[in-house]
């Protein structure tokens, strides 16, 4: 592995009993990459993020550098209205420090803005920390998600659809913070997408995947209609996107 | 029914401030009915110990424990869902329990009596509670996190099947604990009731459980309190009083 690597994947293979779900993927990742996996519904996405991030048994070798630090947005995790758990106690679960709560709320953008920042905290207080999180909205809640993969200050974030069930508005706004996120801390990222706008956008590498990995490289490289077919099966109204800057599937 | 003691009620404060708190948890998991069922369970090994003249503590928590290795078990080794299997272990322990307990003493196995408590199950049940509610707090995050996505929390490092076996084990040590005050048929109540009721008044967790096992001690204490007034059982007056709570919760929770 050298200096610039930060995860390099060999021969990952993944079996449910006799029904392999990711068969022999390999790629390898530097610092301050953008990685995007795409591909449609069951291909297996979730599933090398949950190996990557060693949730599950798999073969085959996933190295990443010493110590890194991983932060993780789960698909979903779903928490009902009346689950009894405020903002402040969610992320005081993974962290003891008030001000590190602090500090990664103000990077997702949480209270702060044109707040003056003596009243910031009583903002914060007030408002956001002591609602229910079974009450936030789909875009404020991934946001919280965000700020909770944050705390500790992580090298690498997995995010898994960062942006699934969020308005075309609130995606974009996700999109941008992650974007500034990664160069303010020069982070680096994977992600899991199926808008192929936000993988020319903000990717620079991108893996294709369909239970095998059909393709691995630089998205306007990679990325053509024959990979496309190959991968969605026909679908290609995931490839002309040149004027609708917010069509997705 | 000999009057109110101090020790029935330094047993209900202990009992029920942990019965109350850890239920909070239980309904957090959506577990109220695997501890309504775990109740049950607890009747062939009261059955047994008084079958057999031994403390019915150890065999309430004997048949309790091997219960929840089976719960816990099959969570783990098989797909198949927890709710029905749940279903099967409580009807068999219902109906096993009802054929070996002594005709004389099906009652008090159902309904419990606390005024039959022993100096020796007192400071057991008074132990118990303290432990229980401690190593529930030390469990308390990795609980609440994996209750919420069992991904976050084991990418969080957080032992997830071991911190629910955990859990199961409180949960079988408080049901035998307060078995002897409200009986099998009715402890699910002391540990669903409370947590509900609390539910309604609350936003945020650590209202909530502390709430949760104010009831809890509220419901024990009431009911034991009632029953010595009234001359009646206390077990079903508990749920009645923890009922009461809850009532109450709703009209708050409609404001």
């Amino acid at each position: 592995m050298d200096d610039k690597t930060i995860l390099k994947v060999e021969n990952l293979t993944v079996d449910f009993g006799d029904q392999k779900v990711l068969d022999n993927i390999c790629f390898t990742l530097a610092e301050g990459d953008v990685l995007a996996i795409i591909g449609p519904n069951g291909a297996g996405k979730s599933v090398l993020f949950r190996a990557l991030l060693g949730l599950i048994p798999y073969t085959g070798k996933v190295s990443w550098r010493k110590n890194v630090k991983l932060g993780y947005v789960p698909q979903k995790a779903f928490i009902e209205h009346g689950f009894p758990l405020t903002v402040f106690e969610f992320l005081s679960l993974k962290s003891n420090s008030k001000d590190e709560i602090l500090r990664v709320l103000t990077a997702v953008g949480i209270g702060a803005g044109h707040e003056h920042e003596h009243h910031l905290e009583h903002h914060l207080k007030h408002h956001i920390m002591n609602r229910r999180i079974g009450l936030l909205s789909g875009g404020e809640f991934q946001r919280i998600l965000i700020a909770w993969s944050l705390i500790d200050r992580p090298n690498v974030l997995l995010f898994d659809e960062p942006t699934s069930g969020i308005d075309i508005g609130g995606e974009e706004t996700i999109y941008n913070l992650l974007h500034e996120l990664q160069k303010k801390h020069s982070l680096t990222i994977i992600l899991i997408s199926h808008d192929l706008n936000i993988v020319y956008k903000y990717a620079n590498n991108v893996i294709c995947l369909n239970k095998q990995q059909i393709c691995f490289g630089e998205p306007h490289a990679v990325l053509n209609p024959n990979e496309l077919t190959e991968l969605y099966g026909g679908k290609t109204s995931f490839y002309k996107h040149e004027h609708a800057e917010h069509e997705h599937v | 029914m000999p009057s109110l003691n101090y020790l029935q009620l330094l047993v209900g404060v202990f009992v029920g401030i942990a019965s109350g708190y850890l239920g909070s948890f239980m309904v957090l998991r959506r577990m109220a009915l695997v501890g309504d069922a775990l109740s049950h369970v607890a009747l062939p090994g009261l059955a047994l110990a008084l079958l057999f003249h031994v403390n019915p503590f150890f065999g309430a928590f004997a048949t309790l424990f091997a219960g929840i290795i089976g719960i816990w078990l099959i969570e783990n080794k098989t797909e198949l869902p927890t709710e029905s299997l749940v279903g099967l272990f409580f009807t068999f322990a219902l109906a096993a329990g009802f054929l070996i307990t002594p005709q004389v003493d099906i009652l008090e196995a159902l309904f419990g009596d606390i005024s039959k408590i022993t100096f020796l199950d007192g400071i057991l049940a008074v132990i118990l509670s303290i432990a229980v509610i401690i190593v529930m707090k030390k469990i308390s995050k990795g609980f609440i996190l994996s209750t919420i996505s069992t991904d976050l929390a084991k990418s969080s490092g957080v032992k997830v099947a071991r911190i629910n076996f955990i859990f199961l084990v409180l949960v079988a040590l408080i049901v035998a604990s307060g078995i002897k005050a409200v009986g099998s048929l009715l402890m699910g109540a002391l540990v669903i009731i409370p947590a509900i009721a609390s539910k309604n008044f609350t936003t945020g967790m650590g209202r909530y459980t502390v709430l949760s096992a104010v009831f809890g001690l509220a419901s024990l204490l009431g009911g034991i309190a009632l029953a010595s007034y009234l001359k009646l059982s206390p077990g079903p007056l508990v749920v009645l009083v923890s009922t009461a709570f809850f009532v109450v919760s709703l009209l708050k929770s409609k404001q």
